[in-house]
């Protein structure tokens, strides 16, 4: 694969976003919860090497452990392989946000597919706060970089806990399980400087629990919708009101 | 079966059942998003939904949680991100100190309060 030709210093820029990926805290999040994950994998019975590929090719940790636990209690592929995209669809909103970020008038479409594929939330969070920064040729290299290392600590940690899963007292592994709550409300905290994105974050808080205590399918997506759309309106109001 | 597919049968499961199934809407993202600039006005309410839906997930971890966590009760979970968003306000608003200190107070509280 060839760099862009308007950046000569694409190499420099993916190093610089590797290294502020271990500076990043969910570089150490993702950490802890893929050796939750991959405690998970070795109590189901998946190999050690089955383990990382899913951790690396799937990239999202709600769809591995979907994957992993459908399989692993006998449920058929196809069963399987709704569940999994039912849970990726949203994937898509943050690939459409991200995108107009990365993209120059040069950028081939090919240039996009490693940073498409990257995109979880993890990276998208990190990705909307330091892109700002980072001179627009230099972005698709420094978000590759990013990635790379958020996805080396999540491929180290499968390992790991694929071979401390025996070990781990329960107090533990509910700890490891409470980093992604926790991890994902500090930094939207943290990110979200506009009204919109906080109101966003408070309605789908809510909206999420309220429609899966009422059974209603595919709670998450509704939550998304809903909740988004609702705080855009109320941005709108309060924008056209000043 | 045949030995050579016998191995490998994992894996097509990897990525026909995982990889695939998950990454068509990542590829769909790109898709649609190759005519929209950074500054058009839907991208304000695509980054709602995202952010939405990304609330969606916390909430759902928080309420309804998988495994180990289940044995944790409902006030202590609720108690430690609450503590944590207040450890990242006092300490510098950093999201180190919010995810320690949460993490902090849901082992201790889990070990004082559960069964």
């Amino acid at each position: 694969m060839s760099a862009p030709l308007s950046s000569p210093s694409a190499p420099s820029a993916f190093l610089r976003g590797f290294t502020v990926a271990w500076r990043s805290v969910f570089a150490y999040v993702l950490f802890g919860t893929f050796v939750g994950i991959g405690a998970l994998g070795h109590d189901f019975g998946f190999s050690l090497f089955w383990m990382v590929m899913s951790t690396v090719l799937i990239w999202a940790g709600p769809a591995q452990v979907i994957l992993i636990s459908a399989l692993g209690t006998g449920a058929s592929a196809i069963e399987a392989a709704i569940a999994v995209t039912l849970s990726g669809v949203r994937l898509l909103p943050m690939v459409i946000a991200l995108v107009p970020m990365l993209r120059m008038e040069t950028t081939r479409t090919r240039d996009l597919l490693l940073p498409a594929h990257f995109t979880a939330i993890s990276m998208w969070v990190e990705s909307l706060r330091l892109l700002p920064s980072v001179p627009r040729d230099q972005r698709i290299a420094f978000c590759n970089g990013l990635s790379v290392g958020l996805v080396l600590s999540a491929a180290l940690a499968t390992a790991v806990g694929f071979y401390l899963a025996s070990s781990l007292p329960p107090v533990y592994a509910a700890a490891l399980l409470f980093l992604t709550p926790l991890s994902f409300t500090v930094s939207v905290l943290r990110n979200s400087h506009l009204l919109v994105d906080r109101l966003a974050f408070a309605f789908g808080l809510v909206l999420a629990p309220v429609l899966a205590t009422l059974n209603i399918d595919l709670d998450l997506l509704w939550s998304g919708a809903i909740g988004g759309t609702l705080a855009y309106l109320l941005y709108r109001l309060r924008r056209a009101g000043r | 079966m045949n030995p050579v597919l016998q191995e490998f049968w994992p894996y097509l499961v990897l990525i026909f059942v995982g990889f695939l199934p998950n990454e068509i809407w990542r590829l769909l993202g790109l898709v649609l998003a190759w005519r929209l600039n950074e500054g058009a006005e839907v991208l304000i309410w695509v980054r709602a939904v995202a952010t939405a839906i990304l609330a969606g997930v916390v909430g759902k971890l928080i309420f309804f949680p998988p495994g180990a966590l289940e044995s944790v009760p409902l006030s202590v979970r609720i108690g430690a991100i609450a503590l944590g968003l207040v450890a990242f306000v006092l300490v510098r608003r950093s999201v180190f100190a919010g995810v320690v200190a949460g993490e902090m107070a849901l082992i201790a509280g889990a070990m004082l309060l559960s069964p």
